[in-house]
């Protein structure tokens, strides 16, 4: 492949953003908003071009015995830290590559254009698209990466466009502890990345994705059997690595920054926070799976971190009032399913080949499906949020009159992530219960059970938005559907939603690269559908007209209530421990010893070194009589001494 | 003697003190010319050394020192005036240009007495050229004082709030320093000669003799380290630095903490780590917990001050805690980390300490609590902050990144329980630090604005668009093009190394 074509799709994003950020202030918003879409535009049709390439044109570079290879399109030096550890900067195409520079391209592309509509006349609209080309930048290079430090690079690099973009409204005190609180918690999570990377390369000595991946039983056999508390490196570096895509991908505990986000633009909550970068933890794992296979701790870790979070994010979900919180839910249990679906693909072939790696094709399968209908979910809300100019559905309701094409789209969005036939999310959703039940019918059950939730949690938003009681506001401020820019995207992405569930996914991306034909399995896809269809049914019961059932349930259990509306406290928690423990107890104790202690004693030696100068300098008086008298003492005490030694 | 490139960096920083004597007291234009063209001289002619030496390097020209000269000084106790560089200090040599350049726009409208606060900062950047150039310690000790001293004036006389507190403080423990160097370099001088031969000053001499005896080695390494590291903000050696600077006017903190405390780093390396190979491996561990504990108790010290000044003093005692930490590594993985610290501290604090100058100048106070919402008044200021702040914590794609990651991965070499615990510990630091930043930027740019009266400031002006401008240029090239610095260095790093490994035997 020519270099040139996979260049210049990194190129283009970042050359946007340097432009935009160093004279976009001089550029009229129309200018800025055009030169950003025109560029993400081409981008766009350079990574199709990319894709298309890898998949359909059978060359052996790519496809080789019936097999999909990964190739690196260039790999250059980028910092040397040994003779043999060398950080390279490269691009990378494999399966899984392709697919998210699809993804990515295509969900960025819609959301710069629906922002020119969502955002005009926003003071910072040039800055706006500037961090937009940032990430989308960030983005690329984290999923061309050819080695884990690359990927780190680029991690770090989409974690401070997320900061940027959340904090984008920065004169709220809301965004700016928001932003703050979504880069320190995902630091904070890359530190068990980096110290992951830092102990597989210590063992492995090299970063290479192809290196490590492609012989996992000898990167174990290097590690000569060390292990720390009980377990092998390998499994701690796998596990700590994992842990830097919980934090990206908020998997429980680290789940609490991805809510918080949404006090960014919704088009960035669409593209960062639900569609592309939250979704990098999944890609992580699906990147080094061969690693994670010959470690079974680390992926049933996985799936327990997936399935607990799943449950978790649901139940939360049913309890919030604001929408893009309820989304932001959605999206973190839809996450936490990829997760699961990862943690559940064997490595072995067992009963037939393209079964062993079937959570694996579903997982990815699922990470694109969601992309695409939840983008269109998180726009919807956004043309909402234009339209009555509050996040909570209190100030909405019986909206399908007002707004036909958000509501028809919104619930295209609706059907396809509670998994309905024939919408993308039941095609996904059914791969993926199936390997789960496949592994064990417990995941099956536990995760079925969630994603009944999820059309119950779905649905009821949908109706406490579009049906419902109408709200009053209406007569004086009429909503209405957006401008074109806005629509258009939502019209596209519920085209996609609808029949990219078609898609024969396992001919593009399997675990090992050998394609296969998938089908449905009828007794999963009848079971998870009756599920969903209860979860809508419920819904409907509830809140497709203004009744009291709701409160009645609220009112059975107040406590459980109150503590799911609460996310079960976990703020509260997190505050306890970094505000009043670390901060108030260790931070401050720590400057008050700097200052009272440590610097204490520095003073404390040259002011006794003063009073004792203080003391002494009597005897420094200049008057001969007292030098007189110091001088006859002094020789009488001497010749005293003298006289009782030798005499 | 002139015809070689290192003297002039003593003799152009001489010109510029002579040059400015003959100006007239208030003659504003001629001083700020003088200081303009010496600087850019300085700063070009240390641009050419950098592209001669890694000419001379490609070439194939593996001496350990290049463009060495010697000339004697005092014969009696053998003191020449020996100059030569390698790659490290061709790279501090560049450093302390840069900052001596930027300073120069930074102080643009310094009051009062602008003809004296220059002459002083031309001594001061004298002592630190002649720091960096000498390869004889006795020289190369004096230079190290001349840079000392100025500070006193400097700040006692330009400083803000308790000054003559403070300048009193920095130079009293400063020179507490020196003077355990002073006794460790005595002692470096009178065990430099093999039975009966010539005693000598010179590094190169002194480490091929590998003369001294391990008995006197341990003494010396702890005395030298500590007078170095005092320079370094050491723990629990650091507490000028929070004091020194907050009183420091901005050039100076700019000159100081961005070159004057990588003397003590590069001191370290060169003189205790260098010369004194074996005492280097036996305590190195002693050190280790030392620089440790200055890693992370500098950011968590960090994080709850409210003057901005002190902020990036404590920062300050964090980042160079993490220099001496990874020279003790005792690999050339995490020297080359070190020394990549030392020149991303060095400029990143630079121009964190011109921005809170700028800032201080235009609101007139220093207390996060009383600012807010500066963006939006001073948007290239808050931009810059913001950048510097991301250098500071790590944002890869600018230098603080690209050092702090040699440094780890250096030092994960050492596969045993005692530096593993450290090294994780000190990575801890890019999450405090990633909190102490934010939260400065989250109070002082972000949010609503806090006071009234800031609506009306103005934002940068040119002189300090192009302070800033050369230095967040210097980051992000060092952030995104790191592996010339790798080449200029690595072989460097060879003698110490072997040093190293042949006292081991």
């Amino acid at each position: 492949m020519e270099v040139i074509i996979p260049i210049l799709i990194l190129a283009f994003p970042l050359f946007t953003f340097l432009l935009l950020g160093l004279c976009g202030m001089k550029m009229s918003h129309k200018i800025a908003g055009f030169i950003g879409i025109a560029m993400l535009g081409t981008t766009a049709v350079l990574a199709y071009i990319v894709a298309c390439t890898y998949y359909f044109s059978g060359n052996p570079e790519f496809i080789l015995d019936g097999v999909r290879q990964q190739y690196q399109v260039f790999d250059v030096t980028w910092l040397a830290f040994t003779q043999s550890l060398v950080v390279k900067i490269g691009f990378l195409i494999d399966p899984i590559s392709a697919l998210m520079l699809v993804v990515i391209t295509t969900i960025s592309f819609m959301v710069h254009l629906y922002s020119w509509g969502y955002m005009e006349g926003e003071p910072g609209f040039q800055r706006y698209y500037a961090f937009l080309s940032l990430f989308t930048f960030s983005m690329l290079g984290l999923v061309v990466a050819t080695n884990i430090f690359q990927m780190y690079i680029f991690w770090e690099l989409v974690g401070v466009s997320s900061y940027l973009l959340i904090g984008f409204f920065y004169k709220l005190p809301s965004a700016v502890s928001a932003s703050k609180k979504a880069f320190i918690v995902t630091r904070f999570a890359d530190l068990g990345f980096l110290i992951g990377i830092l102990l597989l390369s210590y063992y492995t000595d090299t970063f290479n994705f192809i290196e490590l991946t492609q012989n996992p039983e000898l990167v174990f056999g290097t590690t000569g059997g060390a292990t720390y508390m009980g377990a092998s490196v390998l499994t701690w570096a796998m596990v700590l690595i994992f842990t830097g895509g919980m934090g990206k991908s908020a998997m429980m505990p680290l789940h609490i920054w991805l809510p918080d986000a949404m006090e960014g633009p919704t088009p960035v909550s669409a593209l960062i926070h639900a569609a592309t970068m939250v979704v990098a933890g999944v890609y992580l794992v699906a990147r080094m799976f061969p690693l994670y296979c010959v470690v079974d701790f680390s992926l049933t870790f996985i799936c327990c971190v997936g399935a607990i979070t799943a449950f978790y994010a649901a139940m939360v979900a049913c309890a919030q009032t604001d929408i893009k919180r309820i989304l932001a839910f959605s999206t973190i249990s839809q996450i936490a399913f990829m997760m699961v679906s990862l943690g559940v693909a064997y490595d072995k072939p067992i009963e037939g080949v393209h079964y062993s790696g079937l959570g694996y094709m579903a997982g990815m399968f699922h990470l694109f499906t969601h992309a695409m209908f939840k983008a269109l979910l998180f726009l919807g809300a956004g043309a909402l949020i234009h339209a009555v100019h509050s996040n909570e559905y209190t100030a909405m309701g019986g909206l399908r009159k007002y707004m036909p094409i958000t509501h028809w789209t919104f619930l295209i969005g609706c059907l396809a992530i509670a998994g309905i036939w024939p919408f993308a999310g039941f095609f996904s959703k059914d791969e993926m219960l199936a390997a789960m039940f496949q592994r064990h019918w417990f995941w099956g059950a536990w995760m079925t059970m969630v994603a009944g939730l999820t059309a119950f949690y779905m649905f009821r938003l949908y109706f406490l938005v579009f049906w419902n009681k109408e709200n009053p506001h209406y007569k004086e401020h009429k909503p209405h559907d957006g401008p074109w820019q806005m629509s258009v995207p939502l019209l596209l992405l519920a085209g996609v939603s609808i029949c990219c569930g078609w898609i024969q996914f396992g001919e593009f991306v399997t675990w090992n690269g050998e394609p296969y034909h998938i089908h449905i399995e009828a007794p999963v896809a009848c079971t998870s559908l009756i599920v969903a269809c209860v979860g809508i049914g419920l819904a409907a019961l509830m809140y497709l007209k203004p009744n009291n059932l709701p409160a009645q349930f609220k009112n059975a259990w107040p406590a459980f209530w109150k503590a799911a509306n609460r996310r079960f406290y976990w703020d509260e928690i997190y505050m306890f421990i970094t505000h009043n423990i670390i901060f108030n107890i260790i931070c401050k104790s720590i400057a008050w010893f700097d200052r009272h202690v440590i610097d204490a004693t520095m003073d404390g030696f040259a002011k006794v070194t003063q009073s004792i100068s203080y003391r002494i300098r009597g005897m420094q008086s200049g008057e001969v009589q007292g030098y007189v008298g110091w001088y006859i003492s002094g020789a009488i005490v001497i010749g005293a001494i003298a006289w009782l030694c030798f005499a | 003697m002139f015809d070689n490139i290192l003297i002039w960096f003593v003799v152009i920083p001489i010109a510029m003190m002579a040059g400015l004597g003959l100006c007239h007291n208030s003659g504003m234009k001629a001083i700020r010319a003088v200081m303009v063209v010496c600087s850019t001289v300085l700063l070009g002619l240390a641009i050419w050394l950098c592209c001669d030496f890694l000419r001379l390097r490609e070439m194939g020209v593996t001496d350990e020192m290049l463009f060495t000269g010697s000339w004697m000084w005092y014969a009696p106790l053998n003191i020449h005036l020996a100059v030569g560089v390698d790659g490290i200090s061709v790279l501090m040599i560049l450093l302390s240009a840069i900052i001596v350049f930027a300073g120069t726009f930074a102080s643009w409208k310094i009051n009062p007495l602008p003809k004296n606060f220059f002459l002083w900062y031309a001594l001061l950047s004298t002592g630190v050229f002649g720091f960096f150039i000498s390869i004889d310690i006795f020289t190369m000790f004096m230079f190290y004082e001349v840079a000392l001293i100025p500070m006193y004036l400097l700040i006692g006389v330009w400083g803000t709030g308790r000054k003559e507190y403070s300048a009193m403080k920095l130079t009293l423990m400063l020179m507490g320093g020196s003077a355990f160097l002073m006794l460790g370099l005595l002692g470096i001088f009178w065990h430099s000669a093999p039975e009966g031969g010539q005693m000598t000053w010179n590094i190169l001499e002194i480490s091929h003799n590998a003369a001294i005896d391990p008995d006197w080695q341990y003494m010396l390494f702890c005395f030298t380290f500590v007078g170095f590291g005092v320079l370094g903000a050491m723990f629990p050696f650091h507490t000028w630095s929070p004091d020194g600077h907050a009183s420091a006017p901005t050039a100076v903190s700019m000159l100081h903490a961005g070159v004057l405390m990588k003397l003590g780093g590069y001191g370290c390396f060169r003189i205790a780590i260098f010369l004194l190979p074996q005492a280097a491996n036996e305590l190195a561990w002693i050190f280790i917990i030392l620089t440790g504990i200055s890693i992370v108790y500098g950011a968590f010290s960090a994080c709850v001050q409210t003057d901005l000044k002190y902020i990036n003093a404590y920062s300050s005692v964090s980042h160079c805690g993490m220099v001496l930490f990874a020279i003790l590594m005792l690999n050339a993985t995490a020297m080359t980390g070190a020394i990549m610290q030392m020149l991303s501290h060095g400029l990143m604090t630079a121009l964190f300490f011109a921005l809170i100058g700028m800032i201080y100048g235009r609101t007139h106070t220093r207390d996060i609590r009383q600012m807010g919402g500066l963006m939006k008044i001073m948007p290239y200021l808050g931009v810059c902050y913001m950048i510097a702040g991301f250098a500071s914590l790590g944002l890869p794609g600018l230098s603080g990144f690209v050092a702090e990651m040699t440094i780890f991965f250096g030092a994960f070499q050492d596969a045993d329980v005692f530096h593993r615990i450290f090294v994780i510990c000190s990575t801890t630091a890019i999450v405090i630090t990633a909190v102490y930043i934010l939260r400065v930027v989250g109070k002082l740019l972000l949010g609503p604005v806090q006071d009234d009266h800031h609506l009306s400031l103005t934002d940068a002006t040119w002189f300090e668009r192009l302070a800033t401008v050369t230095l967040i240029l210097c980051i992000a090239g060092i952030g995104c093009f790191p592996n010339w610095i790798n080449e200029a260095i690595n072989h460097s790093f060879t003698p110490i190394i072997n040093a190293l490994q042949a006292s081991v035997f």
